[in-house]
């Protein structure tokens, strides 16, 4: 397999999670302005802190306002992390890797965009968002629908999940930390008053309320943190995707994973290890920001050694960089 | 539906005379005619859908937004009958073993500029003979692998040939894509036809670059694409799909002890055979263009080494200059010591000063072509021309005669395409695509282009010209 091709179908799968994050946490961000509309500032501030885009927002636009964040979030162009921005990215990613991906999905992402497109030139007064967040999201549904039933079980599928399940993982930790901060300003979980609603809110930007009422069926912030990090079954969960990337470097590397002989892979089973052996009183001892930061830092570690072992075009050969088509894409 | 369907002069390829069908149309003629305006609507409709949906489009360049057109398409098909279609594949076969035994003879011995059948000056002043292909033995000896010949129809009904198109001829994904169109749209018609297959294109190719790559068994294959802003990059990718081959860019190749190897997640692996979709100037860097960022430094010596077969190999582009086609007859008889089965259109070379004179007295009534330009560029319709328009060719051609040929107009035939108001004549030409491997294979048909706009004879996409898809019946 191409290493360029390698590098695509990992990148196609990171913006169309990325995309889908983003829509959840403006649908459950939308639902839960409904219910509460005089704390709205927050809302609104907390959203745009979670995709990681405060500054790019602050410098593009005026106001914390409805409008404005749906514009930004969701058809901005000039957001390189807005919901088109990364459809756009993805179906560009897929363009280069047409002949890899089956023809279904070429389709269903090319079919996702030209709908989403359509909402770029309209006032944001008069987008749905409950509309576009549906169409996304079943639309990306399709899409992993498609990769998960016509894709053979080779590397370029093995490389589309990483790149899933890191963007998904990364996602899920920012959403913690950024509403953790909210939820609990003095940032003392024993004794404060904590509001059901807005966890269940959180819970349902990674759509995981239903899941997690089923595991623990009340909500308490112990719990929740222990749902979203160290769940071994919830497919959100920041373990089970580093779980999974476990798995598929197995196959990437023909090493069992007791006996990881690449840095990728023993950085993997490394940050895998930790997730499965710490429990919620050691994300509270180091604090959560302290403990979601280190999270991130090592997951961006990893994107940097997956590029380096399987991406980097000259890693393999002796020639100089100038007929290099560095394409670097863009982190978050 | 044809109630203003006109005939005037030119030769129509569905109809003998007003109302009155070909006779191997009659079954056809009679399904056509249950199709109401409405319905055609709807079937066309549903067509663009799916072609968008697909993403079977082109970037519209200077565009910001990045706009993509898809290439419009006309779902009434032109119909060849076998007896129609026999001696076009008997001529083609014909023409690409000559021009393949020319390029041969080119780039070794020159026999034939010896023997003063080709003028040698002309070979050498073209800046599509490549002086770094003197000596060089393709696999096989075979140069041209993919030929997409442009042919046109006169007002008798001949087919005669317009281009050769010998480097890297582009649309059969289209003839494939407007097939599946057609039997989606139409499939009782089509039913009823007894139309032959074209879906095999790709094994073909695909045989063709295994029959000239570098392993006996097993080759790994790759299609050479300059990458996804190249106009036909739909097709690159379409025919790597269609093959189950790589798609690969310049990027993605490197050339070590004269070897070429692709870049993968685990090392270099060897490549053995290379579709290529670059134009030699681009191909390698270190012997044709230094400035070429999309190709591959040092393949063209791996190529000599012998180490990677090339679709097509590098140098013919000289068999696909405008001048040397006026040769082409003279080159079958000299090369197979038979008559060409297909004509040329006639042909004036500007080079020749009788001829130039000729050309310039008659720019009213001539089509003048730069010698190696394509795709519709380039060109003067002298007939449709201002008086300026033609000056200015004059003066270029007086400035600079081995750059032109001037060539008669020919009443290109047309054929019964959609419009708003019912079905009208718009002109056509035929674009077979002939591949060369162990046999000389040609699929039935090939791409039928129309040009769309009312009376115009440029049937070129880059001005507006559509396609349809063709079909060639079984008796």
């Amino acid at each position: 397999m191409l290493s360029r091709v390698a590098y695509s179908v990992y990148w196609m799968f990171r913006y169309l999670e990325r995309a889908q994050n983003t829509v959840r946490f403006i649908d459950s961000d939308l639902s839960y302005y409904l219910d509460n509309p005089s704390l709205t500032g927050n809302v609104w501030h907390s959203l745009i802190a979670a995709t990681g885009d405060k500054e790019r927002f602050e410098e593009l636009y005026t106001d914390y306002t409805r409008d404005q964040i749906i514009r930004f979030l969701m058809v901005d162009l000039d957001n390189q992390n807005s919901v088109l921005s990364c459809l756009s990215a993805a179906r560009e990613n897929a363009r280069t890797i047409r002949e890899i991906i089956s023809s279904g999905m070429w389709e269903a992402i090319n079919s996702l965009y030209l709908e989403i497109k359509t909402f770029q030139n309209i006032t944001a007064q008069a987008i749905d968002p409950g509309y576009l967040c549906s169409t996304v999201l079943s639309g990306s549904y399709l899409i992993t629908g498609l990769f998960y039933s016509t894709m053979n079980r080779s590397g370029a599928w093995h490389f589309a999940r990483m790149g899933m399940l890191l963007e998904r993982a990364d996602k899920t930790s920012r959403i913690l930390d950024v509403k953790y901060f909210v939820l609990l300003p003095e940032s003392s979980l024993v004794g404060s008053s904590y509001d059901n609603i807005q966890w269940a809110a959180l819970l349902k930007s990674v759509s995981g309320l239903e899941m997690y009422r089923k595991a623990y069926s009340k909500i308490t912030p112990a719990e929740v943190i222990e749902f979203l990090i160290f769940n071994r079954d919830f497919p959100r969960s920041i373990r089970f995707c580093l779980s999974s990337c476990v798995e598929s470097l197995v196959y990437l590397t023909n090493n069992p994973a007791d006996n990881p002989r690449t840095p990728a892979q023993r950085n993997f089973n490394r940050l895998r290890n930790e997730l499965e052996t710490n429990e919620v009183h050691d994300v509270l001892a180091v604090g959560m920001h302290e403990y979601i930061d280190s999270l991130q830092s090592k997951m961006n570690h990893l994107d940097t050694l997956l590029y380096q072992e399987f991406f980097d075009p000259h890693k393999h050969t002796t020639e100089k960089g100038a007929f290099d088509g560095s394409n670097s894409q863009a982190q978050s | 539906m044809f109630a203003d369907y006109a005939i005037k002069g030119m030769w129509d390829e569905f109809f003998k005379s007003p109302g009155i069908p070909h006779e191997h149309l009659g079954q056809i003629w009679k399904d056509l005619q249950r199709v109401s305006n409405q319905e055609y609507t709807r079937l066309h409709n549903e067509a663009v859908n799916t072609l968008v949906r697909s993403g079977i489009t082109f970037l519209v360049y200077g565009d910001e937004q990045g706009s993509e057109k898809i290439m419009p398409f006309d779902l009434i098909p032109r119909i060849l009958k076998a007896a129609e279609w026999a001696p076009i594949e008997k001529g083609l076969i014909q023409r690409i073993t000559a021009l393949n035994l020319f390029i041969d003879d080119l780039y070794h011995e020159q026999k034939i500029l010896r023997d003063n059948i080709v003028p040698r000056q002309l070979i050498l002043s073209s800046s599509t003979f490549r002086k770094e292909c003197i000596g060089l033995d393709p696999p096989k000896g075979i140069w041209i692998h993919v030929t997409g010949t442009d042919l046109i129809r006169d007002n008798r009904g001949n087919f005669l040939v317009l281009e050769d198109n010998l480097r890297c001829p582009s649309g059969v994904s289209y003839v494939l894509e407007n097939r599946d169109l057609v039997k989606r749209a139409f499939p009782t018609m089509f039913e009823h036809a007894g139309v032959l297959p074209v879906e095999n294109y790709p094994d073909l190719l695909f045989d063709t670059l295994e029959y000239i790559s570098a392993r006996a068994d097993r080759p790994r294959l790759a299609v050479l694409t300059p990458g996804v802003y190249n106009s036909a990059y739909f097709e690159h990718s379409f025919l790597a799909r269609k093959m189950g081959i790589e798609l690969v860019q310049g990027q993605d190749l490197v050339v070590e002890d004269d070897k070429v190897y692709v870049k993968t997640i685990s090392g270099l692996e060897q490549v053995d055979g290379l579709y290529r979709r670059i134009d030699d100037d681009f191909l390698d860097p270190l012997v044709f263009r230094p400035d070429s960022y999309i190709g591959v430094p040092g393949l063209m010596e791996a190529y000599k080494k012998g180490n990677i077969g090339l679709a097509n190999a590098p140098g013919t582009g000289i068999a696909d200059d405008k001048a040397v086609y006026a040769y082409v007859p003279e080159i079958i008889r000299y090369y197979l010591q038979q008559d060409p089965i297909l004509e040329n259109v006639p042909t004036y070379l500007c080079d020749r000063e009788s001829e130039r004179d000729f050309v310039l007295q008659n720019l009213d009534k001539l089509v003048v072509k730069a010698v190696n330009e394509s795709g519709g560029y380039g060109m003067l319709m002298g007939h449709q021309a201002t008086k300026e328009q033609r000056d200015a060719f004059a003066e270029k051609i007086k400035k600079n005669p081995r750059m032109y040929i001037a060539q008669s107009v020919v009443e290109l035939s047309q054929a019964p395409t959609y419009t708003p108001d019912g079905f009208q004549g718009r002109r056509v030409d035929l674009r077979p695509y002939v591949l060369y491997g162990k046999d000389i294979r040609i699929i039935p048909g090939g791409l039928t282009r129309v040009a769309l706009k009312p009376g115009s004879l440029v049937v070129n996409s880059s001005q507006g010209g559509g396609s349809k898809d063709t079909w060639v019946l079984s008796c």
